[in-house]
């Protein structure tokens, strides 16, 4: 479906009404994960490895399970071996296989957090005494965390039939390298050959955490005929559904997933961890297993990003044209295969025309918690490598930066490396506005330096169902399943139907459906859910108008052409001859049960045609030559995001979504012991942005329509994270002419580099 | 966790009782915000919690014979928000300010960062330097002891059994006076510091200093007063020679660790910038403040 | 195992609770007397997530043990708004959508409104400060800030 609505004829859309759950969070009567409780219930605990990497040998539950007030305990003895079977999971994919044994492990322990067994227990004290007395026998093995030492043929080994798939003839001997990937096109080396200038640089950065501030909760609930009720904080209550059924080995049906509201997600929550043991619990004990996991838990053992390192090679000629472009990227993928490294090898340089490109990409297991997504997966870190080298090649060229990635910018007919053609795109708009604000302009004291960068995110659509109900009154329930993970989505969904109805967005009320209420919903991820959800939602409203023509046609005794929707009324249609007295939507409602009974559309699509998304970042910041510490000054937003249904909740991504690109590129790591357990699993010493560190974060909304989306949205909440880490290296390298190829920029990093530079101590 | 006691003494000596008669299985409770965390984790399992907060006196600040006592359970932000300590030594509030937050600061107490024992605590530097007192209390009687003394190593303090700080004294103020207080950290707010700096001292009425005393935090198992330094300062201007001196010798005195918020060289070098940086603030508010 | 009878006020209400010793204020509040507001985003102090007043001074609540309440006087966010009156701070975060997922918002509106009670006219900077132990990762805290400085606006005025 498309449209060519004009910003001039929208009533609601592109307002800014108040979210309608805003109440409930002001007021603290939200339910998140934590906040559901059923009478009787258990509070579940996990028993989580000690070790990085360690053979189990043997599990001793006996116990705990004597140990008056535990009501039940699960070991890998209560979960069915799963064979390899691969599903989607967000932008992500997954093998049944693993998400069983990192669920629960089976022959091995391949992190510090990897859960043993789970208990239920009466009380939380008393779970905590039980999971002391379950002695686990283990060999500890050595391990391996660093990407590039997990690649080395010597290294520590995790999966002993791992051969690393993509590379032809099969590897004889296993490898922590579980697959190769690699995307083409035209001649590289040819390229390479005219380029007149050629960068080459190598990168690394560290794993960081989505760090939503809500830890994963889930409460269950089970009965003796094998139904299961699951309330749990997540993303996408039907792929959770789909991933308990399968690890239980039950049918889809017998389980009921309510999502709670959630304390952010950022792709953290694409995944189940506590919600099979919780159902398993639950069943064994006969009583409802609520899990909570505390702020260590979710470190130790909730999927991350990648670390990477990541090599990138770039050619042009002196005019500033870009003849080839090279890349190697090497991803930890964690305890089992599945990063983000194919996306990240995707969109590495996408940004730009290019003939010449090959971009190879290793997925590599590692002994750390198996990575999930984190707000458009792996691209901050290609970009980080790639828009450093982009930069380093504007200064060298001697060419501005924004002018050197407009001269070799995508656009529409743009082919790109990894498949298709891009449609109608605004890389370019973005680019133009970010040169023309003022922030490029503004002048710069000493040791502050102004860095751009660029990100590109594909965004989805995906399965999605919605229902529009009218109700007796002439209000209308809209029931979607497109979680909203705190985007604001919901408002903005509601504001389509409202202005697809005609109506004002206080009388329609957005309900999140349960998994028994709709068809399948995937999960909210790849920027989808006012993309998905709202191509979903205006396609039931449309359903529903076409019910209430046929409704009104037959209460009016005219023929169905004769009958318009406008401005929340059926009249005659323009030109017709059949004139008739209008009818309200609260007519309408006030008749419907008694002329053939509700009226209602609904709509169960695969929402195809997501617009992709680009982004421009402008930062200044303050280098203090003497500490290394770097503050960030002035930042700003540019992003095509299509249409902002609702602009404030557009704003919020991108602030939202630049300020966690900030601590990554600043702060934010994972650090591990020499032993292998992670040392910093808090928010003390793992350090993100607070409020004091942020200046205000500008934004520039551009609107370059999606044809394919009836509104023209593209999903907005990913590509802001991608452009800040190299923004501010680029920045870094302008304030005191170091560049900085590794990431966190921590002080000790910084001042140790100005130190060198300087030729001495500092 | 479910057998251990809590005990709110109304009296002094019925704390030091408590405390004595526990023979080391007992923790006294003042602010919390370190003893909580560290029971979560299982790191201690006192048996009991001896919470001092209702013994009279121990949440005061009183101006006496020139200086101040400030009771050990004053919290953070009473400190902060005393107008006449805060304009008297403001390097001692430096400190306290950039303990936690400002929820932290609420429960926060002096007395409970002092014995915490965390090489980090921020107020301990500026305490020192200042040439506060400790008041201690136990079951052998009361005693005084210089703050410099009272920690001897990471979470380990010079308190002998069943003795507990009840306040902490600061010397009268001579004119031309003022101290302050940095540290480095990664983020603005909420970290521990990576290095801390006092600087106390005084100037004559031609501008140079007659005494000071330094302190710096983090760059060895506890806090330590840094005689080398002072004389640095001592019989100076304070002058960019004076401060390359005071540098130095901060440097040498540095014993640091690598550890996952710094490494040793990093603290080394920034213990030399910060304890200069702070020598600068101090010097502006000796001239500033008349006594 | 015999626990604490403690008794308080909470939001103006007298309250009675038990509790072991080990357990604290934010478990008190939530699991026995059912005030879900007040969230746990780390529990040990450096999020802010469970922010409340205790007789009159911003604490976390995850750092002072149930049995410490023993008459005191604690206040929540579901004591903020004032019948159908939502307070203006809560207010002004709808209106400049100064929330997403809204697992920080409580703590973070106790947090200003103590702000605002001991200085009505606080600079970016001031406000910035204060918030430093509530952590968001949804907003980037912009939207927070000139919520809250909007707030004061109104409160002055009024």
């Amino acid at each position: 479906m498309s449209s060519t609505l004009k910003p001039q004829d929208l009533k609601v859309v592109g307002s800014r009404p108040l979210r309608p759950d805003g109440v409930d969070k002001v007021t603290g009567r939200a339910r998140y994960g934590a906040d559901v409780n059923l009478s009787g219930q258990l509070i579940g605990k996990v028993l989580r490895s000690p070790h990085a990497h360690a053979r189990i040998l043997a599990i001793d539950t006996s116990l705990a399970e004597a140990l008056p007030g535990v009501k039940a305990v699960v070991t890998r003895d209560d979960f069915p071996d799963m064979p390899e079977e691969y599903a989607a999971a967000g932008e992500l994919t997954i093998n049944y296989r693993d998400v069983t044994r990192n669920m629960m492990a089976r022959e091995k322990v391949l992190y510090d957090g990897h859960p043993v067994a789970a208990v239920a227990a009466i009380s939380e004290s008393i779970a905590r005494q039980a999971l002391a007395l379950i002695k686990v026998d283990y060999e500890v093995l050595p391990h391996v965390i660093d990407v590039r030492e997990a690649m080395r043929p010597d290294a520590p080994l995790l999966h002993e039939a791992q051969y690393t798939e993509g590379i032809s003839p099969r590897p004889d001997r296993p490898s922590n390298i579980a697959k190769r990937i690699e995307f083409s096109r035209g001649d590289v080396a040819a390229g390479f050959a005219r380029a007149e200038v050629i960068v080459e640089r190598e990168f690394n950065t560290q794993p960081v955490h989505q760090g939503y501030i809500e830890p994963q909760a889930c409460l269950a609930s089970t009965t003796e005929d094998g139904q299961a009720e699951l309330w749990t904080s997540t993303q996408g209550h039907f792929v959770f559904r789909a991933q308990c059924a399968k690890l239980l080995a039950m049918e889809v049906s017998r389980i009921r997933v309510t999502p709670t509201e959630i304390g952010g997600g950022f792709g953290g929550k694409n995944n189940i961890y506590n919600e099979p043991l919780a159902i398993a619990l639950s069943r064994k004990s006969h009583r409802p297993v609520k899990m909570v996991m505390s702020r260590e838990e979710v470190f130790r053992a909730t999927g991350p990003t990648s670390g990477g390192n990541v090599k990138v090679k770039l050619g042009a000629t002196k005019d500033g044209r870009i003849t080839a472009a090279q890349a190697e990227l090497n991803f930890q993928a964690g305890a089992y295969p599945g990063s983000s490294v194919a996306p990240a090898s995707m969109c590495a340089f996408t940004r730009y025309d290019l003939d010449n490109v090959r971009v190879i990409g290793h997925d590599v297991t590692c002994n750390r918690p198996k990575v999930a997504a984190y707000r458009a997966p792996g691209a901050p870190i290609a970009a980080f490598a790639v828009e450093s080298v982009i930069d380093e090649m504007a200064a060298k060229l001697a060419i501005d930066p924004l002018e050197f990635r407009l001269k070799n910018a995508a656009r529409e007919g743009t082919q790109t490396y990894y498949g298709p053609k891009f449609g109608t795109i605004g890389y370019v708009e973005t680019l133009e506005a970010a040169r023309a604000h003022p922030h490029y302009r503004a002048p710069l004291g000493p040791n502050q330096g102004r860095g751009v960068a660029t990100g590109f995110w594909f965004n989805i659509g995906g399965e999605t169902s919605a229902s529009v109900n009218i109700n007796e009154d002439g209000t209308v329930a809209l029931m979607h399943g497109t979680l909203d993970v705190a985007g604001g989505s919901r408002a903005a969904m509601a504001m389509m139907v409202a202005e697809e109805l005609g109506i004002a967005y206080e009388h329609v009320r957005p309900i999140v459906g349960d998994t028994a209420a709709l068809g399948f919903n995937f999960i909210t991820a790849g920027s989808r859910g006012t993309f998905a959800g709202g191509m979903a939602c205006v396609a039931a409203a449309r359903q529903a108008i076409e019910r209430l023509r046929h409704r009104v046609a037959a209460i009016r005794e005219v023929p169905v052409e004769a009958v318009a929707w406008q401005d929340g009324c059926a009249r005659p249609a323009e030109g017709s001859a059949h004139q008739f007295a209008p009818m309200s939507l609260a007519e309408i409602g006030r008749v419907a049960g008694r002329t053939g009974g509700t009226i209602a559309g609904h709509a169960e699509i695969n929402a195809q045609g997501a617009g992709p998304g680009f982004g421009t970042h402008i930062v200044d910041v303050e280098v203090d030559r003497e500490t290394g510490a770097i503050r960030v000054l002035r930042y700003t937003v540019v992003q095509d995001v299509g249409r902002a249904i609702h602009p404030a909740y557009v704003e919020g991504q991108l602030q939202g979504g630049a300020v966690q690109g900030i601590g990554w590129a600043l702060n934010e790591e994972y650090v591990y012991g020499a032993d292998g357990v992670l040392q910093n699993p808090g928010f003390l010493d793992y350090r993100i942005p607070v409020a004091s560190d942020l200046p205000f974060i500008d934004t520039v909304i551009v609107e370059v329509p999606n044809p394919r989306h009836p509104y023209g949205v593209r999903g907005c909440g990913e590509v802001p994270i991608i452009a800040p880490l190299a923004a501010i290296a680029n920045a870094v390298a302008q304030a005191i002419g170091i560049r900085f190829f590794d990431l966190p920029l921590s002080p000790p990093r910084v001042l140790r580099a100005i130190a060198e530079a300087a030729g001495g101590p500092a | 966790m479910s057998e251990m006691r809590y005990a709110a003494p109304k009296t002094l000596a019925a704390a030091v009782a408590l405390l004595a008669g526990a023979q080391g299985r007992a923790r006294v409770l003042a602010g919390g915000t370190d003893l909580l965390i560290q029971m979560r984790t299982g790191r201690i399992k006192p048996e009991l919690l001896i919470d001092i907060k209702g013994i009279p006196g121990m949440g005061e600040i009183v101006a006496e014979r020139g200086g101040y006592r400030v009771g050990a359970a004053v919290t953070g932000m009473q400190l902060i928000e005393h107008a006449d300590f805060a304009k008297r030594w403001p390097g001692v509030v430096d400190g306290v300010r950039l303990i936690g937050s400002i929820q932290v600061k609420g429960r926060a107490t002096l007395g409970g960062n002092l014995c915490n024992a965390s090489p980090a605590a921020d107020s301990v530097p500026a305490l020192i330097a200042a040439g506060a007192v400790a008041c201690i209390a136990g079951p052998d009687g009361a005693r005084e002891a210089a703050v410099e003394t009272v920690v001897a190593g990471p979470g380990k303090t010079s308190l002998a059994a069943g003795e507990i700080v009840t306040a902490l004294l600061l010397p009268p103020r001579p004119a031309h006076s003022g101290d302050a207080y940095l540290r480095f950290t990664p983020r603005s707010e909420m970290d521990i510091a990576v290095v801390g700096a006092a600087v106390n001292l005084t100037l004559d009425a031609q501008g140079i200093c007659t005494q000071a005393r330094v302190a710096l935090g983090a760059v060895a198992s506890r806090a330590l007063l840094v005689p080398e330094a002072a004389a640095a300062l001592i019989g100076t201007r304070v002058d960019a020679g004076a401060l390359g001196q005071l540098a130095a010798a901060a440097r040498a005195a540095s014993r640091p660790i690598d550890d996952k918020r710094g490494s040793r060289e990093f603290r080394l070098s920034t213990a030399g910038v910060m304890v200069c940086r702070a020598a600068e603030i101090a010097l502006e508010r000796a001239r500033r403040n008349d006594g | 195992m015999a626990r604490h009878h403690v008794k308080a006020t909470v939001n103006g209400d007298a309250v009675e609770f038990l509790c072991e010793t080990g357990q604290t204020l934010l478990e008190a509040l939530r699991d026995e007397l059912h005030l879900t507001g007040t969230k746990e985003g780390c529990g040990t102090g450096d999020c802010g997530a469970c922010s409340v007043m205790l007789d009159g001074r911003l604490v976390c609540s995850c750092l002072v043990l149930g049995v410490e309440a023993e008459g005191r006087s604690i206040e929540t966010i579901e004591g903020m708004a004032v019948g159908e009156e939502l307070h203006p701070l809560q207010q002004k975060f709808l209106e400049h959508a100064a929330l997403q997922c809204g697992i920080c918002t409580p703590g973070i509106l106790i947090a200003a409104r103590a702000l605002l009670e001991r200085n009505p006219d606080p600079t970016e900077s001031e406000v910035r400060f204060w918030l430093a132990g509530n952590l968001c990762r949804c907003t980037g805290y912009h939207k927070i800030v000139e919520a809250v400085l909007a707030a004061a606006r109104e409160m002055r005025a009024a």
